[in-house]
C-alpha cells in the first residue's frame, strides 16, 4: 500500500531534456519507476534514456493513455504553465519539483487543481517515494526501505536525513512525501495525515516541519478532535531562527509573531504528539510509538 | 521585497485612489523649494522612508506647522537613525485632520491558499495588538482568486465597519483598488494602517506593499533599488544576494553551510545544541554546481567574525562530487586565508565526493553528530 503512488503509477516527466530532468529520469528508471513519456517543447520525437519525448503533455497522453502522474522540472518562470498543462491533459497527480515559483502563480494552479480534483505535490519539493515500489521525485533512493512509517516533510534534505536514520534503525517507510517549502503548496500536512490515517501499511507518522505557517498546529488540532488516531512523531526545524528573517524556504518565516517554534511545539505536545528535539531522536520516538500502537 | 511607503502610494494612485498630497525629497535636495513647488500648505507630516517596523513610535514621523520647521526637521531626520537605519529618502505630506482610523489589509492565506482580506475599526495600532485585545474586531474575508474582490463584497465589509453613504462607497473603491494592486504586483501583503476616515471618504495615511521575491522578474523596476532598502538586509546579506546565495547573517562565529533550507536550519539548531553559535545560515539550495559551492565557501570564510566553518550536505538533487569540487576550488582560491573546516557529506555520488576531498587532506564525516563533535574540538 502506501499513499498516492505505487507500482502502477505511470509517470510523464515535464522538462525531461534539461540537466535535472534527464538526470533524475535516469535515477527514477533505475528505481523501476514506470516513466512512460517526457515533454519538452521543441524536442518532440527525441528520446531520453529510451523514454520518448513529446512537444506537449496532450501528445504524450494520446500515445500513453495510461499515464496518470506528472513530475515537473520546468524553470520557475514557466512552471505554472506546465502545471496547468498537466491538469488539463487529465493527469491525476502532479509533482512540482521547481523552486522559486511566484507565489501568486502557485495560488492559481493549486486552486485550479482543487476544482478539477487533481492532487498537486509541491512546489519546491523533493517529490514522493513509496519504497520498493516507485519513486516520483529527486530523493536518493538508498536511504529508504519499505516499512510502517509514513513520513511527511516541508524540507527535502532533512527528509533524507530522517529517512536514513530510520532505515538504519530498521524502521522502513510506507510512503515518504515532501510537501514543499513554499508558503502555498498543493498538499499540506493536514491532508497528508488523513491519507496516512487510512493507509493500512502506515502504523506511525513522522511529521518533519519547520517554523512559519500553521500546518503543524492544524494537525495537532485534528489529533485533539480525534480525527487522527495513529501516533505522530514530529520535529520542527528553525528553533534558533531569528524572527522576520526568511530562512531559505520562502515559507520558513515567522510573521506577525505566528509560526514560532515555541508555539508549534507547545500546541503539538498538548495534543499528545511526540516532539523530537533533534532529528536524530526520531527513530527512538518512532520505536516507542510502534510499541504502544 | 518590502516597498517604501512612497512607492506603495505611487502604485495605489494608478488605481484611482487619492492619497495625501505630498513630495519625495532626498538628502541634499532643496526641501523648501520642493514643498513650495508641490503646493503643500502646513501643517505637514515629515515621514522617514525606512522599512523597519514601528517607524512612528521610533521617531520616524514628525508633524510640523511651518515650511521652515519642515526644513529643519528634514535635516534632523536625515541624520537620525530609525532603529539603526538612517533614512535617505523622506516623504513630506499634507497633514490630514481626522478622528477615526481604520485598518485594511490583504495577505495570502497559507492554509486556504487564497487572498485574505482583513479589516478593522481599530486602525493606527499594530494588527497583532488588535488581535490580542479586540480579536472580534478583526473582520476576515477570503476572496476567490478566480472571481476577484467584487464591489458588493467590498461594500459588505465596509458596512460591517459601520460605514454608510459616501464613506461607504469610497471604502468600497479603495478596497477593490488595494486588492487589484495586491494581485497585479504579486504582493504577499498590501495594507493601509491607518486608513483615515474623513466625513466624505477614506484616505490611506500609510500604505505598505510587500512583493513576493520570486516574482521580482515581473517587477524589475523595484529590484534595482536593492541597496536603498537597508533595514531589511545587512550589508553582507545584500552582498550575498548579488552572488545569488541564500544567506542570513547571525551573530556567532561558526560559519554554517548546508543544502536545503530545512537541513541548514537544523544544522544551525544543532550548532547551538553543541554549545557553539552560528555566524550565518547559508543554504546552497538544490542541485548546486561546484562554482556555486565555491562562492558559498569563499563568502562565509571571508566573514571576519567566522572562526571555523561547518558544511553539512545530504546529496539528493545536489551531487556530493560537485560539492567536493567546489570546496576544493574555494580552498585553493583562498590559500592561507582559508579557515578551519569540518565537512559532513553523504548522499548522491558520495564516494566520488569523498575521494576528491581526501586528495586535499579533508576526511568528510557521514555521521552529522560525529562531525559536530569534531567541529567543537577544533
Amino acid at each position: 500500500m502506501g499513499i498516492l503512488v505505487d507500482e502502477n503509477t505511470k509517470v510523464i516527466v515535464q522538462g525531461i531534456t534539461g540537466r535535472e530532468g534527464s538526470f533524475h529520469t535516469k535515477l527514477m528508471l533505475e528505481y523501476r519507476t514506470k516513466v512512460v513519456a517526457g515533454v519538452t517543447p521543441g524536442k518532440g520525437g527525441t528520446t531520453v534514456y529510451g523514454v520518448p519525448v513529446y512537444d506537449t503533455v496532450q501528445d504524450a497522453v494520446k500515445e500513453h493513455p495510461d499515464a496518470n502522474t506528472s513530475i515537473i522540472f520546468v524553470p520557475a518562470k514557466t512552471a505554472a504553465d506546465a502545471v496547468f498543462e498537466a491538469i488539463d491533459a487529465g493527469l491525476k497527480t502532479v509533482v512540482v519539483i521547481t523552486e522559486h515559483i511566484p507565489i501568486h502563480d502557485a495560488m492559481a494552479f493549486v486552486n485550479y487543481a482543487k476544482e478539477k480534483g487533481v492532487t498537486v505535490i509541491g512546489p519546491n519539493c523533493p517529490g514522493i517515494i513509496t519504497p520498493g515500489k516507485t519513486k516520483v521525485g529527486i530523493m536518493p533512493a538508498s536511504v529508504f526501505s519499505p516499512g510502517p512509517v509514513g513520513i511527511m516533510s516541508r524540507s527535502g534534505t532533512l527528509t533524507y536525513e530522517v529517512s536514513y536514520f530510520l532505515t538504519k534503525a530498521g524502521l522502513g517507510q510506507s510512503t515518504v512525501i515532501g510537501v514543499g517549502g513554499d508558503p502555498i503548496t498543493g498538499l499540506t500536512f493536514p491532508e497528508v495525515v488523513q491519507l496516512f490515517e487510512k493507509d493500512p501499511q502506515t502504523k506511525v507518522m513522522v511529521m518533519v516541519g519547520e517554523i512559519g505557517g500553521d500546518a503543524e498546529e492544524r494537525v495537532a488540532m485534528m489529533v485533539k478532535e480525534g480525527k487522527i488516531k495513529k501516533p505522530i512523531v514530529a520535529f520542527v526545524a528553525g528553533r534558533t531562527a531569528p524572527e522576520g528573517k526568511r530562512m531559505g524556504h520562502a515559507g520558513a518565516i515567522i510573521m506577525f509573531g505566528t509560526g514560532t517554534y515555541k508555539d508549534k511545539v507547545a500546541t503539538m505536545k498538548s495534543a499528545g504528539i511526540r516532539v523530537a528535539i533533534t532529528p536524530y531522536e526520531i527513530p527512538k520516538l518512532v520505536k516507542e510509538a510502534l510499541e504502544e500502537a | 521585497m518590502k516597498l517604501f511607503e512612497y512607492e506603495a502610494k505611487d502604485i495605489i494612485r494608478k488605481y484611482g485612489v487619492e492619497t495625501p498630497k505630498g513630495v519625495v525629497v532626498k538628502e541634499g535636495d532643496d526641501v523648501k523649494k520642493a514643498i513650495q513647488d508641490a503646493g503643500l500648505v502646513p501643517p505637514l507630516a515629515v515621514k522617514a522612508q525606512v522599512l523597519v517596523a514601528g517607524r512612528g513610535k521610533a521617531g520616524g514621523i514628525k508633524l510640523v506647522n511651518s515650511v521652515d520647521e519642515a526644513v529643519t526637521v528634514s535635516q534632523q531626520l536625515f541624520k537620525t537613525p530609525i532603529k539603526g537605519i538612517k533614512p535617505s529618502i523622506l516623504l513630506i505630506e499634507q497633514a490630514i485632520k481626522h478622528d477615526v482610523e481604520l485598518y485594511a489589509g490583504i495577505v495570502l492565506d497559507r492554509s486556504e491558499r487564497k487572498p485574505l482580506v482583513l479589516v478593522s475599526k481599530y486602525g493606527g495600532m499594530d494588527l497583532e495588538e488588535v488581535a490580542k485585545e479586540h480579536p472580534e474586531a478583526i473582520i476576515k474575508y477570503y476572496v476567490d482568486p478566480y472571481k476577484g474582490l467584487k464591489s458588493y463584497e467590498a461594500r459588505s465589509l465596509g458596512k460591517q465597519l459601520g460605514l454608510s453613504g459616501r464613506q461607504l462607497s469610497s471604502f468600497e473603491s479603495f478596497l477593490q483598488a488595494l486588492y487589484n494592486a495586491f494581485m497585479d504586483y504579486d504582493a504577499e501583503l498590501a495594507e493601509s494602517n491607518p486608513l483615515a476616515l474623513l466625513p466624505d471618504k477614506v484616505l490611506p495615511l500609510d500604505l505598505r506593499i510587500i512583493i513576493d521575491d520570486n516574482s521580482l522578474f515581473r517587477h524589475s523596476e523595484y529590484a534595482v533599488t536593492e541597496k536603498e532598502r537597508l533595514g531589511e538586509l545587512t550589508e553582507r546579506e545584500i552582498a550575498a544576494r548579488e552572488k545569488d546565495l541564500a544567506y542570513v547573517e547571525l551573530d556567532g562565529d561558526v560559519g554554517v553551510i548546508g543544502n536545503g533550507a530545512g537541513l541548514t536550519m537544523t544544522t544551525m539548531d544543532l550548532v547551538y545544541e553543541f554549545g557553539m553559535r552560528p555566524a550565518n545560515f547559508l543554504d546552497v539550495g538544490g542541485g548546486a554546481e561546484a562554482e556555486h559551492i565555491k562562492d558559498a565557501v569563499e563568502f562565509v570564510m571571508s566573514d571576519p567574525k567566522v572562526k571555523k566553518v561547518f558544511i553539512n550536505i545530504f546529496g539528493g538533487i545536489t551531487r556530493a562530487d560537485e560539492v567536493a569540487r567546489g570546496i576544493v576550488m574555494a580552498l585553493e582560491e583562498l590559500g592561507n586565508k582559508a579557515k578551519p573546516l569540518v565537512v559532513r557529506l553523504t548522499g548522491t555520488n558520495e564516494e566520488q565526493g569523498r575521494d576528491i576531498l581526501k586528495k586535499v587532506g579533508i576526511t568528510p564525516y557521514s555521521d552529522p553528530l560525529e562531525a559536530l563533535q569534531a567541529l567543537k574540538n577544533l
